[in-house]
This record gives structure tokens, C-alpha cells and sequence, in this order.
């Protein structure tokens, strides 16, 4: 990129980084600091009564230890986390944290010199003390881009992100021309990572040739799929990258006028996003002039409401304008017509985070990552059945595979896989067969699946597929905004009938029915919620059509599963007489002892609930499954 | 269970009104501003009642019909008013897959009321959630804006209990004051 047009924003940034990069040095100097992640998965865990924790005991012993709070580094599974860096040792990532532990480790670490291996998960950085994250064999298929500084810095503090790079790509566009700018992307090969991968630059350059004035770019943060977070995580982990991408985003298409769009159950990421604007607005990196040239941008929050289908984006900006959110025809596509009918750009949270990483190392470096059709690296969260559930970044081509046995760590328990739920609702469930399939935006399409916003949900041998398939469907059902009869009606009876296979009232025929249906619905649906809805039956009937004739011909839930075709049942030879585990844990009081003092299950009574099975000791195991209900014997 | 307008004396209309005017103060007259000002009512009243419906559509110069529209789209809003405590089951696919379903049979059997509804006490309000995105605690409840993990039968009626015993401990302190 050519450089150099305007050295006035470069001094003015020059400024602001050297403070920022004078406090955060100040910050790691000579005394130890105290991280707990509080994202939303920390706090579900208990972050805040582990911050609370080690406040407290800090303020007891009047030590000059700061306790910040960041976001969340990804591994999930281990939350609480905590990172205490202590100068004379690597800064060293604690999981599982809770206050007892908290208080332990200020005054064995903070205070003494001993670092409480058992608590520690690693070190941030490779030393002869402790394993570090680079000894992991995850390590060696994640490259962390936009999730780099998830978990390091305090999302709060607008200095932290500035000292780890932040707003230096803004500093570095504004001295090019925006036609450079979009050339940068176009090279970058960047696609929209919301789940179609739309090439980026190439909306940019639409949306910037049109006349109609004002535009728009909205961050599209509506992240409605069912087992997806990472938009929330980074929203929540570090919200400058994404303001920075918008407000490079808007210098692009030449606008002044910016929505970040979030999803109502998402509190936390709202209130620090406003809290990221408000700092950005008093650096003068957002607002009128930026950095003293004669760009201006604002940003303004907008909280949706809960409705899945605002996250496809003419339906967004329907909600935006006050109106229930109901897809219209596309084209005219948003670029040349959106918002109030003017030129509007939509973006993802990770394709805008994307953006800073471009401009600061190149369209090369970016393209040199990934595959030649898909660039840069994929975000998931993974989520189910999986060791290591939390966020994963991978180069674009690493395998399904290498995704879900070495970076997630595989399966808990011993159990076997069964198959992986990628793209939410519109996505579909892939076998052991698809395991090898490079994460691309094409190769998953060609499998069924596709490659959605990033939400991968592990399935283990215990799940049921009809179930999930139906479990899909229902959300789609609900969600259907009703203006397409195919989606609002054909949903519905393709819902009914999945609902009877789990109830074991299937009939043979009604699969014809299902695959008539979603080709029906396909065809006649505008938007994509539509189109995609009958992915998860397609692909479940594709793969695993056993099951679905196992509950039709045989009334039996091969996974025991689905509560209407199971039963619970205590096997007698096992219980023991002395136990009485089960009884008192029987949410509905259905479990009583018979005169041998054997524990018997009032099928009855029972609401499935699967209590039992959890309270029996695992030495005796007696509390079993079974499929068909009648397969419990009569005394 | 809506409660009808006539249910609602003249007091609490009138405060319903007053904090309906309230939020349009900060609001300028355009369309745009409905879902916003729909939230921020929401958050006062707890939920939207036709007497404050009417006030933003005279507000908005649009037709009431058009706002119970826009009302009745989102999951977010609510007809009938919240309890004293919110409780929502997330149904993701994660939760779901870890027994969401279970869970929320749970709480519908020691609640004895439905998704949607509100106990007759008003001490508890049940409903569901499409997703919180802390997939990795599943199954989720959130109970009053928090996000609990792993909550399964037996730590619903955990739950319950340590509410029951705030309440007895409230009730005890009204009576003491008394």
C-alpha cells in the first residue's frame, strides 16, 4: 500500500500510542498482575465470586498487585480461568479457578514463590518451569489472528488493545486512498465469514460506486445459531478490533454513518461495547475528524430483539427500521439498496475483526493463509461432546478431523464418535466418513453441510439423529418469520412427522414425505432460513437413514434417546440392598425399595429425567436404559 | 394468563402511563425508534402493557395494531408481567444435547406452570431461550440475568430452595419490622 498522505494522523497516533504503550509497560512492571477472564462462559462458571475472591484477599494484604478483568481466551472447558504474571516467572494460565483456590494462589504465588502446578492448565510462554499452551498438540494446527488478544487484554481499557496493536490498521488507512484500501481486501481474498463468503472487498467496491446518500455499514452481531459464540467472545474479549474494522469499513465506502447490530441475550457484550465506543469517542478515534483528518465515522448500538431470522440481512435491516424482521427479495442486494433504500454494507463481527490484521500485514500475508479459495483462518466453537469445548481459530483447510481430535481433544468419556453438527440450523450433520474434509467454504457444501458462522456441536454415540434433526427443525419452525407459506407451513408438517418418528408412530412412507417436503421448502422460500431449514433432515437421512427406520419399524431409539421410546429400569442383580442413591435423588419420588431391599423404578411415576443413572455409584452401575419401554420385564 | 386492562386499577394505569411518557421524553418521533423504545419500557415496566402501547403509537403517530405487530415478532417482549424472579431454560443446540429438555421439564413440574408464564405469586417467571452462546456450560438456565452451568433436576430444586429460604428470610424481616 502506499503510505504517506497525510503525516497529521500519524503524529496524532503517535501520541496516543505512546501513552497507551507507557501504560500498559507501567502495568507489567515489577509487580505481579492478576487477570481473571469474565466473558459470559467464565462468568456462567463463576468468574465474578473468583474476581471477588482475589480482590478481597489482595486488598487484605494491601499488596500492589492490579486484579483486571479480560475476556476470554477459548478454553472454555477450564473456566474460571486466571493468569497471573509474576515478574521472575512466565505468566501462568490457572483453571478451574474457584475462591478457595483464589485465595491459595495470592498467598502461596503472589505472596511466596510457589506457582501451585496443580492448578496450573500451562504458561503463556515456553520456559523450563511448566509446560506452556505451545506444548500442546493443539498448538500446532491453531493460528490465533482475530482471537490473539482474547483473554490478554481488559476489553474495558481502550489503552490495552491500542499497546497490543490496536488501531494502528485506522492510523495506516487513513493515510492511503479508500480505492487502496478496498484493493487490499479484494487481494486478501477476505469472504464474509457470517457463513455465505461473500468476497468482502468486493461488497465494499459495489456499495462505494453507488449514488445514493447517506450509506451504511452495519456489523451484523446478530449471532443467532444455536451452539455459536464466537461473535459474542470477541465482542466481549476485545470490542476495538471490531470498531476498528468498521470504522476502516466506512472510510472504504465512504460514509459517516455505522450500526453494530447485537442480539438482546447478549447483555455483557453490549454494555462493553458501549463502553469501547464511549473510550474510542475520546481518543478521538471515532466521531467527527479522526485523528485530526477530515474523515468522520459514529457508531450506534443496536440491541435486536430475539428473532433468529434478523441474522440474515435484509431482515436486519428491516428490524432496524422498526418493523418486524421480514426478509424481502434479493437483489437488489443491501450494497445498493439497505437501509432506508440507501447503499448499506453488512458485515460479520469476525469478517470486520479480519480487517485490521489485512491492512497492517497485507493482502499477501492474509491470502498466504488457508486454502487458495478460502483465505485466513476459521473461528468455531466447539460445543457437545468434546473434551476441550471453547473457541478454536485454524488455518481455512485444516481437517474436520484434526479439528475435533487434536485441537478438541476428541470424545469424553471413551465414547464413539457419531457425527459433527456444523453451520446451526442450516447446516447439517456430517459422519465419520466426512471427518476428512478440508473446513473450506466449498467442500462443506458439496457434503450437505455448509459452512455457517462457525458453531460445531461434537454428536457422541449417546445422541439420537432423528432427534436432532428434529430438534433443528422445531428451532426453524419457531423461527420462521412467516411470510413464505413453503417455510411457515411446510416447517411445520416436516416437524409433525419427526415428532411422530420419536414417538415411534412413524410410518415408512412418511420419509418419501420428508425429502418431497424440503425440497418443496428449498424451492419455495426467499430467504436463506428457508432454503437451509431441511439441511439437518436432508443430511441425517442421508447418513444415517438406520436410525430413522430403527424408530419407525421397531419403535426402538437406537440411543437411547428419545424419552418416548425409552424406559428406566434398576437391573436387580446390581443394586445393592445397602444403597439408597437413587431413591433420594428421584426428583418425582418414583424409586422405592421392594421387600429385598432392591431399588424398583414406578414407570409410572417416572419422568425420565435421568437422575438415577447419575446419583447410581459407578460400582454398580444397576440403572440402565432401555428401548422399546417394553423391554422392562413385568417382576 | 394476559391480564385484562379492567383487571388493572386506576393507579397502576396511570404509573404505566408516567413511565411510558417517561422513555418517549429521550426519543424524537421517527419509526426507527420503536424497538428501542419498546426495550426501554420493557425494562421498567417488566413488560408492555396495552396502556403503554397506545402512548408510544400516539408518540410514533403509527396504529397500535402495528406496534402489537412488532410486539408479538420478537422473542424478547412480554404481554403479561414478569415475577419476582426470571427464570430462562436455553434450548441451544448444546443444552439441548446435554438434556436442555430435561431441565425445563424440571421447572415447569416445581413451577406447575408453563414456558411463558408467570406463577400465581408472581414469584417466578419461566421461559425459554434460544441460545446464550455459553454452550460450554451446558445445560443453561439463566436465573435473573445470570448465567448458570450445568443446571440439571437436581440443581433446579437447589435453586428453589435457596430462593425459598430468601423469602422466608424477607417475609421474617417484614414481620420483625412490622
Amino acid at each position: 500500500m502506499k503510505a504517506n498522505r497525510n503525516t497529521a494522523v500519524a503524529d496524532a497516533f503517535k501520541g496516543i500510542k505512546e501513552r497507551a504503550e507507557s501504560r500498559w509497560q507501567e502495568l507489567w512492571s515489577n509487580k505481579p498482575v492478576i487477570m481473571v477472564g469474565t466473558a459470559t462462559c467464565g462468568r456462567a462458571a463463576g468468574a465474578l465470586d473468583v474476581l471477588e475472591a482475589f480482590k478481597e484477599e489482595v486488598k487484605k494484604r494491601k499488596l500492589d498487585c492490579p486484579v483486571i478483568e479480560v475476556g476470554c481466551m477459548g478454553h472454555c472447558y477450564a473456566e474460571p480461568m486466571v493468569i497471573i504474571s509474576k515478574p521472575g516467572y512466565p505468566p501462568i494460565c490457572y483453571g478451574y479457578v474457584n475462591p478457595v483456590i483464589a485465595e491459595r494462589l495470592v498467598k502461596e504465588f503472589v505472596l511466596g514463590d510457589n506457582p501451585c502446578p496443580e492448578f496450573v492448565i500451562a504458561a503463556l510462554e515456553a520456559n523450563d518451569l511448566l509446560p506452556s499452551f505451545n506444548d500442546f498438540p493443539r498448538a500446532q494446527y491453531e493460528q490465533k489472528i482475530i482471537l490473539k488478544n482474547c483473554g490478554h487484554i481488559d476489553p474495558t481499557d481502550i489503552d490495552h488493545s491500542i499497546a497490543s496493536g490496536g488501531y494502528s490498521a485506522l492510523a495506516k488507512a487513513l493515510q492511503t486512498t479508500p480505492e487502496d484500501v478496498i484493493d487490499e481486501v479484494k487481494q486478501s481474498g477476505l469472504k464474509g465469514r457470517g457463513g455465505a463468503g461473500f468476497p468482502t472487498g468486493q461488497k465494499w467496491h459495489v456499495c462505494r460506486h453507488e449514488r445514493g446518500r447517506p450509506k451504511y455499514i452495519i456489523c451484523n452481531a446478530d449471532e443467532g445459531d444455536p451452539g455459536a459464540f464466537m461473535d459474542r467472545s470477541i465482542l466481549e474479549s476485545d470490542p476495538h478490533s471490531v470498531i476498528e474494522g468498521m470504522i476502516i469499513a466506512g472510510y472504504a465506502i465512504g460514509t459517516r454513518y455505522g450500526y453494530i447490530y447485537v442480539r438482546a441475550e447478549y447483555p455483557l457484550a453490549v454494555e462493553r461495547v458501549k463502553i469501547a465506543l464511549n473510550q474510542a469517542k475520546k481518543l478521538k478515534l471515532l466521531g467527527n475528524h479522526i485523528l485530526g483528518s477530515d474523515v468522520s465515522f459514529d457508531i450506534r448500538l443496536f440491541q435486536g430483539s430475539g428473532a433468529f431470522v434478523c441474522g440474515e440481512e435484509t431482515a436486519l435491516i428491516a428490524s432496524l427500521e422498526g418493523n418486524p424482521g421480514m426478509p424481502h427479495h434479493r437483489p437488489p442486494y443491501p450494497a445498493t439498496r439497505g437501509l432506508d433504500g440507501k447503499p448499506t454494507v453488512i458485515n460479520n463481527v469476525k469478517t470486520l475483526a479480519c480487517v485490521r490484521h489485512i491492512i497492517n500485514n497485507g493482502a499477501e500475508w492474509f491470502a498466504g493463509i488457508g486454502t487458495a479459495n478460502s483465505t485466513g483462518t476459521a473461528v468455531f466453537a466447539l460445543a457437545g461432546k468434546i473434551v476441550n469445548t471453547g473457541l478454536v481459530e485454524v488455518p481455512m483447510g485444516t481437517t474436520l478431523r484434526q479439528i475435533i481430535f487434536d485441537v478438541g481433544s476428541g470424545i469424553p468419556g471413551g465414547k464413539r464418535f457419531k457425527a459433527v453438527q456444523i453451520g446451526g440450523p442450516s447446516g447439517g450433520c456430517l459422519p465419520e466418513s466426512a471427518l476428512d474434509l478440508p473446513v473450506e467454504f466449498d467442500s462443506l457444501k458439496d457434503a450437505g453441510a455448509m459452512m455457517g458462522s462457525g458453531g460445531m456441536v461434537v454428536i457422541d454415540e449417546d445422541d439420537c439423529m432423528v432427534e436432532m434433526a428434529r430438534y433443528f427443525l422445531e428451532f426453524t419452525q419457531r423461527e420462521s418469520c412467516g411470510k413464505c407459506t413453503f417455510c411457515r407451513l411446510g416447517t411445520k408438517q416436516m416437524l409433525e412427522i419427526l415428532s411422530d418418528f420419536t414417538q415411534g408412530q412413524g410410518k415408512i412412507e412418511d420419509i418419501d414425505s420428508l425429502n418431497r417436503l424440503a425440497g418443496e421448502i428449498k424451492n419455495g422460500s426467499l430467504c436463506n432460513l428457508g432454503k437451509t431449514a431441511p439441511n439437518p433432515v436432508l443430511t441425517t437421512l442421508r447418513y444415517f437413514r438406520d436410525e430413522y427406520e430403527e424408530h419407525i419399524l421397531m419403535g426402538r431409539c437406537p440411543a437411547l434417546m428419545c424419552m418416548h421410546l425409552i424406559a428406566y429400569y434398576i437391573l436387580p442383580d446390581k443394586c445393592e440392598r445397602s444403597c439408597d442413591a437413587c431413591v433420594g435423588t428421584c426428583t418425582v419420588e418414583a424409586i422405592s425399595p421392594n421387600k429385598k431391599r432392591i431399588k424398583v423404578i414406578d414407570q409410572e411415576k417416572c419422568v425420565k429425567c435421568g437422575t438415577c443413572v447419575d446419583a447410581c455409584p459407578p460400582q454398580y452401575n444397576a440403572v440402565v436404559r432401555l428401548s422399546p419401554p417394553s423391554e422392562v420385564p413385568d417382576k | 394468563m394476559t391480564l385484562k386492562d379492567s383487571d388493572k386499577t386506576a393507579e397502576e394505569n396511570e404509573h404505566i402511563r408516567k413511565e411510558t411518557r417517561h422513555v418517549l421524553k429521550g426519543f424524537s418521533r421517527k419509526r426507527r425508534n420503536l424497538i428501542p423504545i419498546l426495550q426501554k419500557v420493557q425494562g421498567r415496566l417488566g413488560y408492555l402493557p396495552r396502556e403503554a402501547m397506545t402512548g408510544i403509537a400516539e408518540h410514533l403517530d403509527i396504529s397500535t395494531i402495528d406496534i402489537y405487530g412488532v410486539v408479538t415478532f420478537y422473542n424478547q417482549f412480554r404481554l403479561n408481567p414478569p415475577g419476582r424472579h426470571s427464570i430462562r431454560v436455553c434450548l441451544g443446540t448444546a443444552c439441548h444435547m446435554k438434556g436442555g429438555y430435561i431441565t425445563l421439564d424440571a421447572w415447569k413440574r416445581r413451577l406447575e406452570i408453563n414456558a411463558g408464564e408467570t406463577t400465581a405469586d408472581r414469584e417466578f417467571d419461566l421461559d425459554t431461550v434460544a441460545c446464550v452462546g455459553c454452550c460450554t456450560m451446558a445445560p443453561v438456565t439463566v436465573v435473573d440475568d445470570k448465567p448458570e452451568g450445568k443446571v440439571e433436576p437436581t440443581r433446579v430444586d437447589g435453586i428453589l430452595l435457596a430462593f425459598e429460604q430468601e423469602r422466608e428470610a424477607r417475609e421474617k424481616e417484614q414481620i420483625e419490622s412490622e
